[in-house]
């Protein structure tokens, strides 16, 4: 993980706009989002999010007070990354063929990542992981020649034995 | 019982005690309007320009304390109320704007006059809604109002489309709102009150900043008692004035870009300052690393953001600032500082106020200090943007609590003429004296229309110099006297201008004149306008450039 990457997982009313109001503030406040993922949580009615925001200390301090301003906002936590479980999927379409079928599929194995999908020319692969993880296999599968890929941003969960002491108060109830 | 949603909104209204509206009519809040005629405890005052409405509202709050309300139609309507709903917000003012929407079936479809107003709000707004149920109405207006003036306060708006007015439902106002992720801040962390109460016994150079939060929390008693208690001297931010009284000793004035000189040295020198609902904006701080080197920090906000935002604080006191001066003051021990308040006297001394050069021509400064004196410093100030706004905050000598009141965090022009005419209806018996630049009034003078039509009596201040003045000086001082753009050659005769609306008019070219001008002003029973008129290329100073330090401090040249 880059340096200055912190993550941020919040839970938001699941509202019309809500989307809008979280990255209008990001972009206002020229905070910069490296990801951001968004789904159901647990609660109905509310979603959670998880944010990879570039910056310093103060920046993302900032950050996570801005975001508990908004009224739609419930709670948000910083996560740091000694207590963090975080995962991404991507999905990576590779050309490929009958002669390089099976050193993808070796590739692909070390990984624990799959093939989901292939056609004469190319396939797609699945992979969850680490954005580090990601990261590498991608940059193996280059050599192939990536023709499209999408990646779903890191989500992210305090460790079980990390949740007394990591959802550390910041001031303010607000 | 079953309502239309205009029906829903007016009851709502007036079940939030709200007596006067702000507006104008058009096609999309027509039905809303419709349904003001069964609701006579309603004022609705009709503006000549949404813009104005916003002000107006904006400045009713300020002056009352109360959420302030305006009301616009779609698109232009919703658009022309942006300057002042920004205000609102960069200014922390209680206000709720409500505006028309096209119908739901047309929202999307560029439909005449459909703007997204919630999208282009969204950033200068607390919080904002669409309404699009009238079932809806009633929850969300008590929404509006309790979070645009609880915790830090500031601009809600509703935006409700034209069928939703129409549309029939069951009413029944809501006991409480239902915003489980929102928690106003009333005390703050006990050991935190303690560490800032150590920080103020120790202290040898303590001075309190007094911001916009005092006059907002109405903690005027519990400042006073800190600064007499503990002989702190107090400096009141450009929203801070008339928050301590200006003759008390222990007054030091305003700080920054253009306030007193012997304030922002005070700030050099002191070892801690207390900021009171205050946010250390850059015209305050200028560059922030050299901002108050010697001094720790003690800062009780209400909004948590503004901790550590532009300083770092020592002491973090979020909170209610009456709620957490308060808990302070028991912990607060008697002390007398007298060499610090002895060495803020010598710095008076040493750098007063400017004293206006006596010259044959019409010093500002001049006819601030007359008009305080006229006034006894009791006069309801509402001001404008630029040179004229400067030389109020200085030289007009304020006296009693929450008298001023302009647009400070946006620095809108054209404030002056609207918030003075809300400020006027919040506080019908006040003397209200707009202290207008002749750039910013016509902005918005339109709205004197508004003034004789609703018998609203504020008496303008007219400093003219025939220039947009603070731009000039800039041109002056950081652009070679290259006057580009800032001087009219077409100004209207506002003498006339006066006589045009039916209303007092006088100018006034020479120092004697200033006094009987500004009394025939107020003894007239109606709105007046005296048309002062300034040399034209007078400065104001003291001045620290934008983002420089106090070392670069400009003060009156000889």
């Amino acid at each position: 993980m880059a340096r200055n990457e912190s993550t941020i997982v919040a839970l938001v009313r699941d509202r019309p706009g809500v989307l809008n109001r979280i990255s209008s503030m990001f972009r206002r406040r020229n905070f910069n989002i490296v990801s951001l993922a968004v789904g159901q949580s647990e609660t109905a009615g509310m979603s959670r999010m998880a944010f990879v925001v570039n910056g310093d200390d103060a920046t993302v301090e900032q950050v996570i007070k801005q975001l508990r301003k908004l009224i739609d906002v419930a709670d948000v936590h910083p996560i740091t990354e000694r207590a963090m479980i975080s995962r991404e999927l991507a999905l990576i379409r590779v050309n490929s063929n009958a002669t390089n079928r099976g050193e993808i599929q070796q590739i692909v194995d070390i990984y624990r990542a799959n093939i989901v999908d292939v056609a004469p020319d190319s396939l797609i692969v699945e992979v969850t992981g680490d954005e580090d993880t990601v990261q590498s296999l991608k940059d193996l599968l280059s050599s192939f020649g990536i023709t499209e890929m999408i990646r779903t941003g890191r989500v992210a969960m305090v460790r079980g034995m990390a949740r007394n002491h990591e959802q550390r108060p910041l001031p303010g109830p607000m | 019982m079953m309502l239309t949603g205009g029906q829903i909104v007016c009851e709502s209204l007036i079940q939030e005690g709200v007596e006067v509206i702000f507006g104008i009519p058009g096609g999309a809040i027509l039905p809303l309007y419709q349904d003001l005629p069964d609701y006579p405890q309603l004022r609705h005052i009709l503006m000549r320009h949404e813009q104005g409405a916003a002000h107006a509202a904006d400045g009713y709050a300020r002056a009352t304390g109360r959420v302030g309300v305006a009301f616009g139609t779609s698109g232009p309507g919703a658009t022309n109320l942006v300057t002042g709903i920004a205000t609102a917000q960069m200014d922390s003012v209680p206000t709720v704007f409500i505006t028309g929407q096209v119908a739901r079936d047309a929202i999307g479809k560029d439909a005449f006059q459909e703007t997204d107003v919630t999208g282009i709000t969204l950033p200068i707004t607390k919080h904002n809604y669409l309404v699009m149920n009238a079932s809806e109405i009633a929850e969300t207006i008590k929404e509006a109002f309790y979070v645009a003036n609880t915790g830090r306060p500031g601009p809600v708006l509703v935006d409700i489309p034209k069928d939703v007015f129409v549309e029939r439902c069951e009413f029944e106002y809501p006991d409480e709102v239902n915003l489980p992720n929102y928690h106003p801040p009333t005390g703050a962390d006990p050991e935190m009150v303690r560490k800032a109460a150590r920080l103020i016994q120790e202290a040898k150079k303590p001075l309190i900043l007094a911001g916009h939060g005092i006059i907002i929390s109405r903690a005027y008693a519990e400042l006073m008692e800190l600064a007499e208690k503990a002989q702190i001297p107090v400096i009141t931010t450009l929203l801070g004035i008339s928050s301590f009284p200006e003759t008390h000793p222990l007054s030091v004035g305003m700080p920054g870009m253009h306030g007193m000189a012997h304030a922002s040295l005070a700030i050099e020198e002191a070892d801690l300052l207390i900021g009171l609902g205050m946010r250390f904006d850059d015209r305050i701080t200028g560059d922030t690393r050299y901002f108050a080197p010697k001094a720790k920090v003690i800062h009780v906000e209400v909004d948590p953001s503004e901790i550590h935002k532009n300083v770092r604080a020592t002491a973090p006191l979020v909170g209610d600032l009456k709620h957490v001066l308060e808990q302070l003051l028991p912990m607060v021990h008697p002390k007398s500082h007298e060499e610090w308040v002895q060495r803020i006297a010598e710095l008076k001394i040493e750098h007063p106020l400017m004293r206006p050069k006596v010259t044959g021509e019409l010093r500002p400064q001049h006819i601030l200090q007359a008009l305080s004196d006229a006034t006894k410093g009791e006069a309801l100030i509402v001001t404008g943007v630029g040179q004229h706004q400067m030389w109020a905050a200085q030289h007009y000598t304020f006296t009693k609590q929450n008298s001023w009141i302009t647009s400070g965090g946006l620095g809108a022009m054209g404030f002056e003429v609207p918030a003075a005419l809300g400020a006027q209806v919040g506080r019908p018996d006040a003397t209200v004296w707009s202290v207008a630049g002749d750039g910013g009034f016509q902005m918005t003078m339109s709205e004197l229309a508004t003034l004789v039509e609703n018998r609203i009596p504020v008496k303008f201040a007219l400093f003219n110099n025939g220039f947009l003045g603070m731009v000039r000086q800039w041109q002056d001082i950081f652009y070679d006297k290259s006057y580009v753009s800032t001087y009219y050659t077409g100004n209207p005769d506002f003498v006339k201008l006066a006589h045009a609306y039916g209303i007092h008019g006088a100018r006034v070219e020479t120092q004697d004149e200033v006094v009987p001008a500004i009394k025939e002003a107020m003894a007239y029973p109606g709105p007046a306008i005296v048309d002062f008129r300034i040399a034209q290329e007078e400065n104001v100073y003291p001045m620290i450039p934008a983002g420089g330090t106090i070392d670069q401090l400009m003060e009156e040249p000889v």
